[in-house]
């Protein structure tokens, strides 16, 4: 099946079986392999994009149903030589050992960040129109990445350094 | 994943015309619990419709003073949505409880109302199950099952619903709204929407074959302290083992219950006692429960003591 998908500002044609996942789609049809699969049933964000803006598992979605979709990877937020700051942080903090999970870490950091400045709550905000950085707000935010390496402490501190907070 | 055809629906009539003309079809939305299952061959569809097209992402104000929320409004849009946020608090942080982030912002009004039981050996397909497997049997009863049901139950299955969402709609007394293939539309209190397992645990809604959820409706909002509290094997992204939802204000108050049932608990009598032991006593007369969820019990009842602490 035709199937259109703007992916890191290129437009891409693809012709897909229907069965196809988004994750699939950019790893084994566009090489995009930054994006990872670790479960592939939506349970520890490996797979983690950002679609028109919101990040998602690509692991539980159809590619053929973000026909026409912008779609941002790890490869879309910086370059080795340019990196983007979420990216620059899990560097300086060391926010990562064996690195599998760290793109979805980081696409899932950027958008958390975004999500915080929209005002849109989580479970542990105490008020549901008052949303602040808090480390609280962070854990909980980013449960959706599993880290088998457990480098949660300098995660949150790469994301702390991006988010202009003291960690 | 078995292969399927797929196609997308442009209005919710050619939505529900599309799944009359071909049985062995779905509807997908998200796509988090239907692909899931997909892989795991629990759910083997020959056919997609891709909804997600239609214009039902919309939350609006109805004219007797309640709300009408568009079966596609992402999980994350509606607990974010100023007007629940602000009216109906219950629901935004019911939702807010559940799955992670990244699925909340996939997730739709209608996907996660029809989400699938969490039973493990629903999802162990080499396990006798009933509601994967109409008579085959029922692996539950004598396994694991410390996170099944104990009210409503039957002989063929004690699964429970997992979602948080629901047992929020289920407190506010929401109403499903839905369209068929020959564009006859109805609305069905949520009450009489989910059932009880009964001798057909397969059959979970009431939706009959082929029609499709436009909206869920929500009557004015109810004064009162707004509670969702959730209790689980960790402390974030994981399913509930109960849950209580609550509104607690001038003209009384009134609960409902997750991970107690095949649907969202609510015991209407129950909501004319005082004191958690009371209340705890009524919701769960006629209990069915196993040595191993046996604690789920004094874990309500603790459990609405806090809640009634807090309001
Ligand atoms: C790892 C993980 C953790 C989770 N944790 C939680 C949790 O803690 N609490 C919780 O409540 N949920 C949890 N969930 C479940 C999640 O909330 C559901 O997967 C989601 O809400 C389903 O919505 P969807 O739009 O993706 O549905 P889909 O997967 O698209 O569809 C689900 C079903 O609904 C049908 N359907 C969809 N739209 C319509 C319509 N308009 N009319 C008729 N039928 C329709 C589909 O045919 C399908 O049968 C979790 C899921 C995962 C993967
Ligand atoms: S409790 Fe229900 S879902 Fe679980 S194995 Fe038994 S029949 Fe299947
Ligand atoms: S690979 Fe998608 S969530 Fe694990
Ligand atoms: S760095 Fe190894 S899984 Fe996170």
């Amino acid at each position: 099946m035709q199937t259109t998908l703007k992916v890191n500002g290129k437009t891409e044609r693809l012709d897909l079986d229907p069965r196809t996942t988004l994750l699939d789609a950019l790893r084994e049809h566009l090489h995009l392999t930054g994006t990872k699969k670790g479960c592939d049933h939506g349970q520890c964000g490996a797979c983690t994009v950002i679609v028109e803006g919101k990040r998602i598992n690509s692991c539980l979605t159809l590619a053929v149903m973000h026909d026409g979709d912008a779609i941002k990877t790890i490869e879309g937020l910086g370059t080795p030589g340019d990196l983007h700051p979420m990216q620059k942080a899990f560097v300086t903090h060391d926010g990562y050992q064996c690195g599998y999970c760290t793109p979805g870490q980081i696409c899932s950091a950027v958008a958390v960040l975004d999500e915080l400045k929209a005002g849109i709550p989580s479970h542990v905000s105490a008020d549901l129109d008052k949303i602040a950085f808090s480390r609280d707000e962070i854990v909980e935010r980013m449960s959706g990445n599993i880290c088998r390496c457990g480098a949660y402490s300098n995660i949150f501190e790469a994301i702390a350094d991006v988010a202009g907070e003291k960690a | 994943m078995k292969p399927f055809t797929y196609e997308r629906a442009s209005t919710p009539a050619e939505a529900a015309a599309m799944a009359a003309a071909k049985p062995a079809s779905r509807f997908i939305a998200g796509g988090t619990n239907l692909l899931d299952l997909m892989k795991l061959q629990i759910e083997t569809p020959q056919h997609l419709i891709d909804v997600n097209r239609l214009d039902l992402d919309r939350v609006e104000p109805t004219k007797d003073g309640g709300l009408r929320i568009g079966a596609l409004v992402r999980n994350t849009d509606l607990a974010a949505n100023k007007i629940v946020r602000r009216d109906y608090a219950v629901l935004s942080r019911a939702l807010l409880a559940g799955a992670s982030g990244q699925l909340r912002n996939k997730a739709t009004t209608a996907g996660n109302l029809l989400q699938r039981t969490r039973c493990p050996y629903f999802y162990d397909t080499t396990k006798p199950c009933n509601k994967r497997k109409p008579g085959s049997g029922c692996a539950a009863l004598g396994g694991i099952n410390r996170g099944l049901a104990i009210m409503g139950t039957s002989e063929a299955c004690i699964a429970t619903h997992p979602s948080d969402m629901a047992v929020a709609m289920r407190l506010l007394d929401a109403s499903v709204e839905t369209v068929s293939a020959d564009g006859a539309t109805r609305a069905i209190p949520i009450a009489d929407f989910h059932q009880l397992p009964g001798k057909t645990p397969h059959i979970e809604t009431a939706l009959r074959p082929g029609e499709l959820i436009t909206a869920v409706t929500l009557p004015a909002p109810i004064e009162g302290r707004h509670v969702y509290r959730k209790v689980r094997d960790r402390a974030s992204y994981a399913f509930a083992l109960i849950s209580v939802a609550a509104i607690v204000g001038p003209k009384g108050q009134r609960f409902a219950f997750g991970g107690l049932a095949h649907k969202p608990w609510r015991v209407e009598a129950a909501e004319k006692l005082s004191g958690p032991d009371a209340i705890t006593a009524s919701v769960t007369l006629g209990a069915k429960t196993t040595p191993q969820n046996a604690f789920k019990i004094p874990l309500l009842r603790r459990t609405l003591g806090a809640v009634l602490a807090e309001a």
